[in-house]
């Protein structure tokens, strides 16, 4: 009895801080969401959401929809090419020798760890119409190319930004794989290609779909690389929310972060149960 | 095969340095053009070190992190071994759901969550500013907490029961126990997190953003208020002393990793010279 009394006492302090700093908070998102400025009863603010018209090139669009469409399209072409070009990736390194994996691996880090603003603001000046890699593409006599301001140049910000979180889970699963599974597939007569497709992708998947899920979140709710590289022509929803708290309009911003907040929740839900369901993998304890 | 996956590998690490290879040339630039080089100078390092508010935005941020570290260390261990001798299943689930939170909702969502708690607390109490560096602590420790007990709770499961049991036995107070037998086996996990809390407090930008008071700058929110004017090398300069900062740590600590896994190796084999 005087250890579970322990236990509780040790508990006591994470218990009220996750209550009060992570629960309550999320509460008032919600409070917020449903209230206008004199905390009286709304649906205002979440209809608002929905209806809100706004004229973009001479046709009439639903504003916030418009940009919601967006940020869900481009997250997802940024989390499909982040897998592309991640998943070999992870594969060559965790192929590789020892010390070739320990130098990829800081080659990985080191971006992840520098200020990502900074990285980003780097690339504008790459890609700028009078930028370096029209000046490369000039002194090689070719034609110059328009990126910037388009929405090719926001998802060459988010993989970018985002692949390192594609590969390292990954690579962890990959270079824990057994040899021998791969060997034992080629004796028993598979080519490369369906001991890819039979063992090692049905094998990796647990990492696919981590590192999925931590570059589509953040992709989907960013909110500094469609300002810079889209030139604020390709709003975000991220964009939407930051713009309404930098304007005060806290209840409209807790609006947008509600119906955000609900979508990644259905996200999460159907990717938990595809994890559960291919990898057979339960809740952890 | 080879070749294909050298080119492939070499194309990505491309892309991943290139910008970084841009700021670390163009910090050195005579003149304030980002794209096109003048010439070697080191005038922007000098501005830099002259530049008083980013030198207080390192300081802030240095100080935030390592407080935060220091807070959710203490808490988040306390806090896992509470959850690890936890009976009640139930409790304990909800403990992992509350704690997954922070970690798998977007970073601005917790942001803006709890800005509007700070704001709606400042408005009940009559402020007419909640916001400043107490707040920002309270959102950093938040956040942090997440990966210190996710990094020490797997230690404490690995963990055998029976060594704090024994030192009890041998006349241990459950402190001292704590102390002489469990914290050394969990230590790889506390310094595990203490470090992933302090990295990610150091870099966090989005939810200092929303929490931050208007006296406190961090040094993220510094270089985001930077780059809303037109940019000058000055803030490439930082950026790449900071890249020098965390190449040294990288190879510093792999290097010492290394020795500790030889020495490692050498201890098992001389244990199993002495007991076959």
């Amino acid at each position: 009895m005087r250890r579970r009394g322990a236990a509780r006492a040790l508990l006591a302090p994470y218990g009220a801080w996750a209550a009060l700093f992570i629960v309550v908070p999320l509460g008032f998102v919600a409070y917020y969401a449903f209230t206008d400025n004199n905390f009286a009863f709304t649906f205002d603010n979440i209809s608002r959401f929905f209806t809100a018209r706004s004229v973009v090139d001479g046709t009439e669009v639903y504003t916030y929809l418009l940009i919601f469409w967006r940020s869900l399209k481009l997250a997802l072409i940024s989390t499909v090419l982040c897998l592309l070009l991640g998943y070999p990736l992870a594969y060559i390194m965790a192929r590789a020798g020892d010390r070739a994996q320990k130098i990829m691996m800081i080659l990985i880090m080191i971006p992840m760890w520098m200020n990502f603003l900074i990285r980003t603001y780097a690339w504008m000046t790459i890609l700028q119409d009078t930028g370096i890699l029209n000046g490369f593409l000039g002194a090689l006599g070719l034609e110059k190319i328009h990126v910037i301001g388009t929405e090719s140049a926001v998802v060459i910000g988010m993989v970018y930004d985002y692949l390192p979180y594609m590969v390292l889970p990954i690579y962890s699963i990959m270079a824990k794989m057994d040899v021998r599974l791969l060997e034992a597939a080629r004796d028993l007569g598979c080519n490369g290609f369906s001991v890819l497709r039979r063992v090692i992708f049905p094998l990796s998947l647990p990492g696919v779909l981590s590192g999925v899920t931590m570059v589509l979140i953040p992709s989907i709710s960013t909110f500094y690389i469609s300002q810079k590289l889209g030139s604020g022509r390709f709003f975000l929803i991220g964009d939407a929310i930051e713009g309404q708290y930098a304007a005060n309009n806290l209840h409209f911003a807790a609006a947008m972060a509600f119906i955000l907040m609900v979508v990644l929740l259905l996200c999460m839900a159907v990717m938990k149960e595809l994890t559960v369901r291919y990898t057979g993998e339960g809740e952890r304890a | 095969m080879k070749t294909l996956s050298r080119v492939f590998t070499g194309l990505i690490f491309l892309f991943l340095f290139a910008p970084i290879a841009i700021l670390l040339v163009f910090s050195f630039n005579e003149t304030k053009s980002l794209s096109v080089f003048a010439g070697f100078s080191l005038k922007w390092y000098r501005e830099l070190l002259h530049d008083q508010n980013t030198l207080d935005s390192v300081r802030n941020t240095l100080m935030l992190a390592v407080s935060a570290m220091l807070i959710s260390t203490v808490m988040g261990t306390a806090a896992s071994v509470g959850i690890h001798r936890l009976r009640s299943r139930a409790l304990r689930r909800l403990l992992n759901t509350v704690t997954d939170i922070p970690m798998t909702n977007p970073d601005i969502i917790t942001g803006i969550s709890l800005m509007l708690m700070f704001v709606f607390a400042g408005w009940l109490f009559g402020l007419a500013n909640s916001l400043s560096f107490w707040t920002m602590l309270i959102a950093h420790v938040t956040f942090c907490l997440p990966y210190v007990i996710l990094q020490v709770l797997p230690k404490l499961n690995q963990m055998d029961p029976a060594l704090p049991e024994a030192a009890m036995d041998l006349g241990c107070t459950p402190l001292r126990a704590f102390f002489k037998a469990t914290l050394p086996e969990i230590f790889p996990g506390v310094l595990t997190g203490a470090i992933m809390a302090f990295t990610m407090s150091l870099d966090d930008f989005v939810i200092s953003y929303f929490t931050a008071g208007a006296g406190f700058q961090t040094l993220p929110i510094r270089i985001y208020n930077m780059t809303k004017k037109t940019v000058t090398p000055k803030m490439y300069a930082l950026a790449t002393i900071i890249f020098f900062v965390i190449l040294t740590l990288l190879l510093v600590s792999n290097l010492t990793d290394r020795e500790a896994a030889e020495q490692r190796k050498k201890k098992t084999i001389k244990r199993k010279g002495t007991n076959p």
